[in-house]
């Protein structure tokens, strides 16, 4: 498969030879499970008991690697948690890959071997796949589709209208990691301590508290794009209820506050790639945080608000000063292609 | 986060907050004339903090905001031109001009790096010596002594493929206007603290001898503008109004002098054309003669032509402060953050950009104390 250059060529793309080498020598090396390997059209999955979960995200991320991860992971953990936030026990994923003519061979093993390793560890196997490469320029290095499909267990009903007046709100770890970590990175800015993305799977925060705690799961959300305060706003106005917030509640890296102070960036509106938003009866909220606390990938749990009728259909923030003020949903784009 | 939470605290707010509504017994109407001001007070919920009889209004204090049309499209005409590369600070990149942002002219080629400091466009000049590196050089006494060093730096190495383009602006003179203007009816000034540091306090004292303004600097934080706002109010009704530094751990009486003299060395007051506001005399900045080689104006000889304000935009009161962005038809509707129309939207320390960012809470009552 080396070619002069180690890189893509349009070949690469083709559907011959030279497609079935990279498939075989690079996907297939890393990606290894049964269904993969037959190489088939489709993979035909076992019979399932329970109603299916299907989601589809693409990711364009720029820098493709950034500290803390790359895109493969994110492409691997973005859709798993799309799943997660309706409730859903993910079962497998599809990877649909852009390649730009160019891109090095090393870069991609880098970031197929970052797909393995987070599907491995999340537990969620690639089941089928797809790759194309477009001439110099038509791409930026590499696009990622995945695509997952998960089981929704009897009884379980995850959903934004499920929220209710009374309901506390918990965030499941620190905010804005991710969208500091690729503004930082992508303007060469340099700052004291160390803030890298959250990119991680939260099926496993999900299936412990739902596993427990049932009906008391009213909605979750992972506040991606946007931000925890785009996804706090689509809530409110999509119930018509009032979402009360208290800004010292919420779980920030110091690093990544400073940062924001620096650059006038509100962290509310930057993307989260590891964190969910999860919307619970009143009575069991403690117990709830407890055990979001004992899962790794949300040992920073918080209870961050709560829900009421004060004013309908909006968000109101108490400022860490005591003021008040509305949390508007995100307006303009101030960072582009961040997962 | 040391030096900004104890400003925060919300414990030293209460007090501020009680002492004010208990000194508060006659109406007082104040502009803020920093855009930070204006973002700070939104952002951190302070107008929800006031008492009814205390009105905040939002001054001319963004430098986006107020740089002329017809020097946007200038900005945006010279990014199109060859072997051109434009260095600006963030918030111009949005602007909408005549035939599209320079957003849209990078989008078609055009070469435009955004930068955190003018100094960052003197390393590009070096990379690319083929290529004229021009920063468009908009803000005021703030930024002015960067730009300032920066020229001086340019000269001193020899650089000739760097100029800037010079559309500075200085704070006293469009003051003057605002307060002859019968419209706006000002009790109080909240100077802004960053423009301070430089001028020092003392450059407003010509507010209190010529129009008995009362006025107080002011940083940034909550504490720091609800003392300013509590200095301002028992100015106003004890009519002993004078220039009160409540933002004394930075701003002195005379400013940096240092960064004074930069920016007298390099620039001279010219007449400036202020959006909103008009022309206004020796309001603005140019090169002087011996840095003529760096004012990419008159090396490619560009000349500004007058341009309309779009249809329907209230940028122009909104900035003089006797109209809010409510009151514009096109605010929220067809001009959001997303797609600007005016100026006040685009940068984010416009007016219009902090109210549909920050929202206002149409009941108030609710979160007064009182």
């Amino acid at each position: 498969m080396k070619n002069q250059n180690n890189c893509i060529l349009l070949d690469h793309g083709s559907g011959g030879l030279a497609s079935q080498e990279l498939i075989s020598s690079l996907f297939l090396q890393y990606l290894q499970n049964p269904l993969l390997h037959q190489l088939e059209d489709a993979a035909v999955l076992a019979e399932q008991h329970g109603r299916l979960a299907f989601s589809t995200d693409s990711y364009v991320v720029d820098p493709v690697v950034f500290p803390g991860g790359n895109i493969g992971e994110l492409a691997v953990n973005g859709t798993i948690n799309d799943l997660a936030m309706r409730g859903a026990q993910p079962l497998c994923l599809s990877l649909g890959v852009i390649l730009e003519e160019g891109l090095p061979l090393e870069l991609l093993e880098e970031i197929i071997m970052a797909i393995a390793r987070a599907a491995d560890y999340a537990g969620v196997p690639i089941v089928t796949g797809d790759t194309k490469v477009v001439p110099v320029g038509k791409a930026d290095k590499i696009f990622i589709n995945t695509s997952g499909i998960g089981v929704v267990e009897e009884g379980v009903d995850i959903s934004t209208s499920q929220a209710c007046a009374g309901d506390v709100i918990l965030l499941s770890g620190t905010l804005a990691d991710h969208g500091m970590t690729i503004l930082t990175s992508r303007e060469g800015l340099r700052i004291g301590g160390r803030v890298e993305s959250d990119t991680r799977p939260l099926h496993f925060v999900t299936r412990a508290i739902i596993s427990r705690f049932g009906a008391a799961i009213h909605t979750m959300r992972d506040p991606t794009r946007g931000g925890l305060g785009t996804s706090l706003s689509e809530i409110a106005r999509a119930t018509n209820l009032c979402i009360e917030i208290e800004e010292d509640n919420i779980p920030m890296k110091s690093e990544v506050r400073a940062a924001c102070e620096l650059m006038g960036l509100d962290p509310l509106y930057l993307a989260n790639e590891g964190k969910c938003l999860v919307i619970v009866g009143p009575d069991k909220a403690e117990e709830i945080l407890t055990t979001m606390r004992s899962v790794q990938e949300a040992g920073e749990s918080a209870i961050i608000g709560k829900i009421s009728n004060k004013h309908p259909g909006r968000v109101v923030l108490t400022t860490l000063s005591g003021g008040n003020r509305l949390v508007e949903p995100l307006s303009g784009d101030p960072l582009p292609r961040i997962c | 986060m040391k030096y900004v939470d104890e400003y925060r605290s919300r414990k030293m707010v209460d007090v501020l907050r009680k002492e004010l509504h208990e000194i508060t017994h006659t109406p007082v109407r104040i502009m803020e004339v920093c855009g930070t001001h204006t973002m700070s007070i939104f952002r951190h919920g302070i107008r929800n903090m006031l008492p009814r009889q205390v009105e905040l209004v939002s001054g001319p204090g963004c430098p986006v905001c107020v740089t002329p049309a017809g020097v946007i499209d200038a900005f945006i005409d010279l990014s199109r031109l060859p072997d051109v590369m434009i260095t600006t600070f963030g918030d111009m990149i949005r602007v909408p001009g005549r035939q599209g942002s320079l957003a849209d002219a990078r989008a078609a080629g055009a070469e435009v790096e955004i930068v955190y400091s003018p100094m960052d466009g003197l390393a590009l000049a070096r990379k690319n010596p083929n290529k004229l590196v021009v920063f468009l050089s908009v803000g005021f006494e703030t930024t002015t002594p960067t730009i300032a060093a920066t020229i001086l730096a340019a000269k001193n190495i020899g650089l000739a493929n760097f100029a800037v383009f010079p559309a500075n602006k200085i704070m006293p003179p469009p003051l003057r206007v605002l307060l002859q203007d019968p419209a706006l009816q000002l009790d109080g000034l909240l100077c802004p603290g960053h423009v301070s540091i430089m001028t020092g306090a003392a450059m407003y004292n010509f507010l209190v001898q010529d129009y008995g303004l009362a006025c107080a600097v002011a940083g940034f934080e909550p504490t720091d503008i609800l003392q300013a706002v509590i200095a301002l109010v028992k100015q106003v009704q004890s009519g002993r109004q004078c220039v009160e530094n409540c933002y004394g751990r930075v701003v002195s009486e005379q400013g940096n002098r240092r960064a004074q003299e930069l920016a007298a060395t390099v620039f001279e007051p010219v007449d400036a054309h202020w959006r909103g506001l008009g022309e206004i005399s020796l309001s603005g900045l140019a090169l002087r003669r011996e840095f003529a080689g760096f004012d990419v104006t008159r090396r490619l000889d560009i000349t500004v032509t007058d341009a309309p304000e779009p249809p329907g935009c209230r940028c122009g009161e909104i900035l003089k402060g006797i109209c809010q962005p409510a009151d514009c038809p096109l605010f929220g509707t067809r001009c959001v953050p997303a797609s600007p129309v005016g100026p006040c939207m685009v940068s984010s320390e416009g007016t219009c950009a902090a109210w549909h960012r920050y929202g206002g809470l149409t009941d108030t009552d609710t979160f007064n104390p009182e």
